[in-house]
């Protein structure tokens, strides 16, 4: 039967523990996506995964990328909702992959409002 | 939706925007009985009598943000399109059990897709739910259950990304084997060895 062992999950522990050292005390930004069957079908699941990959791949687990319902504006999915510690939430809208990536680098790495994919801007 | 593990996405966000915090995924494959069946079970708040009886109807939700509900109406026509059905029993504050059946070579089938992507946005999206993940192939199974796996970890989170992405390497090595039919002897290879 395939499971995940003892073993796999202690050799996790060893390797993740030098990069989990580095986690601040608390998240300095969450990115929420929207994730309702809306979202879902126009590739929120595309978005969050490229999303965590950027997480991982930076090294940033201050960052908390969380999942969240439908906003109301369907038409507009995947929406992203960006907040960063001492800033309003900003919410992007027809999120790919490749912008979602664009506003992990612009927006929370350099701090850079990508105001062509604000909704409602 | 372009994949069935699209629709256990969203019928897991369902349980969980309903106030579960446990939801339990199971996925069953029969080459005998040419069946897939996917099941989502979550112990969250319930859906009312009337929406049951009208989940085919894509205007009928609980939602307050917008007036139409098509994740489970969605599934239902996936399923029926594919000579299988799907039924909702729910108890009002103990959960619901949502079973959706089909004829798994139907040729209008939807592939399963990528189930690793859909637990990892469940898991990481929602590091306060437990998520149980459960797949069976003519008799071989795979389970991850969050709850022993946080337990295990111990002051690791599992929803941090990094350690996520061997925890997901890991499945997708499992679940690969179980696709194939020859499970593997464990413990499962470490890529990066």
């Amino acid at each position: 039967m395939p499971e995940l062992t003892l073993e796999d999950l202690k050799r996790i522990k060893e390797k993740t523990a030098a990069a989990m050292a580095l986690r601040l005390g608390h998240p300095r930004a969450t990115i929420t996506v929207h994730l309702g069957d809306c979202g879902i079908s126009a590739g929120a699941r595309d978005v969050m995964q490229a999303l965590l990959g950027e997480v991982a791949e930076y090294r940033r687990p201050d960052v908390q990328v969380l999942a969240a319902d439908c906003m109301g504006n369907c038409a507009s999915e995947p929406n992203v909702t960006v907040w960063v510690e001492g800033s309003e939430p900003v919410v992007y809208q027809k999120m790919d992959r490749d912008k979602i990536k664009e506003v992990f680098r612009r927006h929370l790495l350099e701090g850079e409002v990508l105001r062509e994919h604000v909704l409602g801007r | 939706m372009r994949e069935l593990s699209l629709h256990l996405l969203d019928i897991a966000e369902n349980g969980i925007r309903a106030g579960a915090d446990r939801v339990a995924i199971r996925v069953e494959e029969s080459s005998a009985g040419d069946r897939l069946t996917l099941c989502v079970e979550d112990n969250g708040s319930g859906l009312p009598e009337d929406k049951i009886a009208r989940i085919d109807d894509p205007f009928v939700t609980t939602r307050t943000t917008r007036r139409v509900g098509l994740g489970l109406s969605l599934l239902a026509a996936a399923s029926r399109r594919c000579e299988g059905d799907i039924r909702v029993e729910s108890i009002r504050g103990k959960g619901t059990r949502i079973t959706a059946a089909f004829r798994r070579s139907h040729i209008d089938r939807a592939p399963l897709g990528d189930v690793v992507a859909t637990m990892e946005a469940l898991v990481l999206g929602n590091p306060h739910i437990d998520f149980c993940y459960t797949h069976r192939v003519d008799g071989e199974e795979f389970v991850m259950d969050t709850h022993d796996l946080k337990k295990e970890l111990g002051g690791l989170s599992l929803s941090d990304p990094l350690v996520w992405r061997r925890i997901a390497e890991a499945m997708r090595r499992a679940l690969g084997a179980l696709a194939s039919g020859s499970a593997p002897s464990l413990p499962l290879e470490d890529a990066d060895a």
